[in-house]
């Protein structure tokens, strides 16, 4: 550990560029998912365990959509509408059901949900890795000691823009601002004509969407499998935790902090420890919120 | 009455279930049949396998039958395998082991497929004292357990990567200058790969620069081969299923990773030749056997010829995979055994093939007291600039460096 931390800044300080460059390449791909998962969370109060495995099906989706030779965009456009639809029937077949109940129902349930899935996903496409090759070109620099494959470019372009889209979406059009209202008072955003059911199934299909977006983004720069889903749940949830929900520029900064720091511990540590980072981050806010709240309790009087 | 006659029906049943088993007991050699047992994978998740390793016993008994069968006390018999189907669930596979042994009188068993399977069933064949030679299973703790009756033809999961070890070793003025970067993965096969390869590196004093312990869910491997890029070891090993070896082709293609040396496991089941033909130029990867090896038997001939035979007795194999090969060499074992004890007596048997040493196609044989077969090497094929894998038997065919273009 003392070795790598030498060869990080004495040795070789170079492969900062290179460790910092894959972190905020992950922390693209984590914003997109976790965002999804904040707008759920915070709109319908639903924790989805099935995050992570709509991501991998977004990832075989662009997968066999790429073995038909179907261009990067179209990809993009079209996993993204699939998904969407897939959200809708999910919402209505099964979120819808469990809206109005505790905490319990609705993680037993995206459990659940988030097996089905991965278990069609093995069936259809099998165990083994997958990845889209797009045979792109990689760019080296600094003597090839960093490279950038311009895969990574281009996901890192196309989060970009999604995260744009999504913020003026909230921000400016009517259904943006009817899930901010039904977020804020579902009750109050009903009786001011809002009607919350469309609003509530709009949010999970859109967040399939940004899944399937991440997805295709995953696999294109690394590999997918049917089982790989539950590392990116697990980071969805980290962030969202760490950046609070409905605040989206803290759900953005939070996925390149996790995936910077997620990089630096694989350095440094040990790649196994790297899907462990989130986690420990994940320990250390709920530890450091429950002190600071702990100070501001009172008992009522 | 009625209750009387039943209880003299069961009693009939009970004695001639008795004499019948007790035929069967010493009927283990039937007429001038020498009779083999074997619980294989037919169905189920191992059935590919189990098939391939079924056709290898069976294709290794018809080559013996004629070409002489086992000679025994100057009386030459034929050798015969009965098989139940395991359904690879490692309970059943021990429930038939017990059967072959207790009902059917086996005295002498084939292996199963797969380490599980076989983990399952030798100590049945080892509480009843009965030899058993495995041809299937390669993990390394099935020769920990002080197994007396468990013989393998095959080299267990900690010589994988090894000879790569030698390899970087004899192409080094100084071993103990070679510096080895290890990324494995934390389950028990790669553990016990990474731990052939520690013995190895111990062997020689080389200075390992990265240790590094992939996670099970594998996608990323991006910081190890930072750090490679950064340290420019001489040979950089991986393991880590066909998960593991895709992930490190894809990263070693995208981040031009210029190890002199990169040795992986599952190369094959990866398909890394097809999917990075670009990276996977030099990759070094290990499998239990070849036909283009240069060893060859009285029976079957050289490694080629066993191929060639074995396709025409099935033609629908295009190319054959090694784990028939070892299922022959498996029977080929028990012949030998039989004529070296010239006798019947299990244990005078088993004897026999814990002194065996033996050249075959499939490679050479002799057993560690432990049972494991410590004379052949596992066989190093590297992948070339075409995709194609070819045999590296010594350093002297190496490429060395692997001349990478990116």
């Amino acid at each position: 550990m003392l070795s790598n931390l030498e060869l990080l800044f004495y040795w070789a300080p170079i492969i900062n560029v290179q460790i910092i460059l894959e972190g905020i390449f992950v922390g693209a791909v984590f914003a997109l998912s976790a965002y999804g998962l904040a707008l759920v969370w915070g709109v319908m109060n639903i924790k989805n365990l099935a995050q992570g495995d709509f991501v991998i099906m977004g990832g075989y989706l662009a997968f066999s959509l790429h073995a038909m030779h179907v261009p990067l965009p179209l990809i993009m456009i079209v996993v993204m509408m699939t998904m969407f639809v897939f959200g809708w029937v999910i919402y209505i077949t099964m979120i819808r059901r469990i809206i109005d109940q505790d905490m319990f129902v609705s993680l037993l349930a995206t459990f659940g949900l988030s097996l089905l899935v991965q278990q069609v996903m093995n069936i259809i496409y099998g165990p083994e890795v997958q990845t889209v090759d797009m045979e792109l070109p990689i760019y080296d620099a600094f003597g090839g000691m960093v490279t950038i494959p311009s895969s990574k470019i281009i996901s890192l372009i196309f989060a970009a823009i999604i995260a744009t889209g999504v913020v003026i979406f909230m921000k400016k059009s009517r259904l943006g601002q009817a899930i901010r209202a039904t977020s804020q008072d579902p009750r109050a955003a009903r009786v001011l004509g809002i009607n919350t059911d469309r609003v509530y199934a709009f949010t999970f299909a859109f967040n399939a969407a940004l899944c399937g977006a991440a997805g295709v983004l995953v696999s294109i720069i690394w590999v997918i499998q049917p089982f790989y889903g539950i590392t990116y749940s697990v980071r969805s949830f980290a962030i969202v935790t760490a950046a609070g929900l409905g605040n989206l520029p803290g759900v953005i900064s939070a996925g390149f902090g996790i995936g910077l720091f997620e990089k630096y511990v694989g350095v440094i540590v040990g790649t196994a420890y790297e899907v462990a980072a989130p986690v420990g981050i994940l320990l250390l806010v709920l530890i450091i919120r429950q002190i600071s709240m702990k100070r501001n309790r009172q008992v009522v009087k | 009455m009625k209750r009387f006659s039943l209880k003299a029906f069961t009693a009939v049943a009970a004695v001639s279930t008795t004499l019948v088993m007790g035929g069967n007991a010493i009927a283990k050699v039937e007429g001038d049949t020498i009779i083999l047992g074997s619980s294989i994978s037919l169905t189920g998740k191992y059935a590919t396998n189990g098939l391939h390793t079924q056709r290898g016993y069976d294709y290794a008994v018809k080559m013996i039958n004629d070409n002489g069968g086992v000679s025994v006390g100057g009386k030459s018999y034929k050798l015969a395998v009965k098989y139940y189907d395991d359904e690879s669930t490692p309970a059943r596979g021990a429930q038939l082991a017990e059967r072959l042994i207790q009902q059917d009188g086996v005295e002498y068993m084939l292996g199963p497929y797969s380490s599980g399977m076989t983990k399952a069933i030798a100590p049945v064949s080892e509480k009843f004292g009965v030899p058993m030679v495995e041809a299937e299973g390669a993990s390394r703790s099935l020769f920990t357990q002080g197994y007396k009756y468990l013989f393998a033809v095959l080299s267990t999961s900690e010589q994988y990567l090894a000879s790569a070890i030698d390899m970087a070793a004899a192409k080094s003025d100084d071993p103990s200058k070679v510096r080895v970067a290890m990324a494995f993965e934390g389950d028990p096969f790669s553990m016990d790969v990474r731990a052939g390869v520690v013995d190895k590196i111990e062997e020689y004093g080389m200075q390992v620069v990265i240790d590094d312990q992939l996670p099970a869910d594998l996608s990323d491997m991006s910081t190890t081969l930072t750090k490679v890029k950064a340290l420019r070891p001489d040979i950089l090993v991986i393991s880590g299923h066909s998960k593991g070896a895709a992930t490190a082709a894809r990263q070693i293609d995208e981040m031009k990773v210029n190890v002199n040396m990169i040795a992986l496991t599952h190369c094959e089941a990866a398909k890394v030749q097809e999917k990075f033909p670009k990276a996977s130029n030099g990759f070094l990867c290990p499998t239990q056997w070849v036909e283009s090896i240069s060893k060859a038997d009285p029976i079957f001939g050289s490694a080629a010829e066993w191929n060639e035979g074995f396709k025409a007795a099935y033609p629908s194999y295009t190319s054959v995979p090694y784990q028939s090969a070892q299922a022959s060499a498996a029977v080929y074992v028990w012949k030998e055994a039989f004529e070296a004890a010239n006798s019947f007596d299990k244990d005078a048997v088993r004897d026999a093939i814990a002194a065996t040493e033996l050249e075959t196609f499939y490679g050479d044989i002799k057993f560690s007291d432990a049972g494991n077969n410590i004379a052949k090497p596992m066989f190093m094929r590297q992948i070339d600039a075409s995709g194609s894998y070819n045999l590296v038997e010594n350093a002297d065919q190496l490429t060395y460096p692997r001349n990478v273009n990116y």
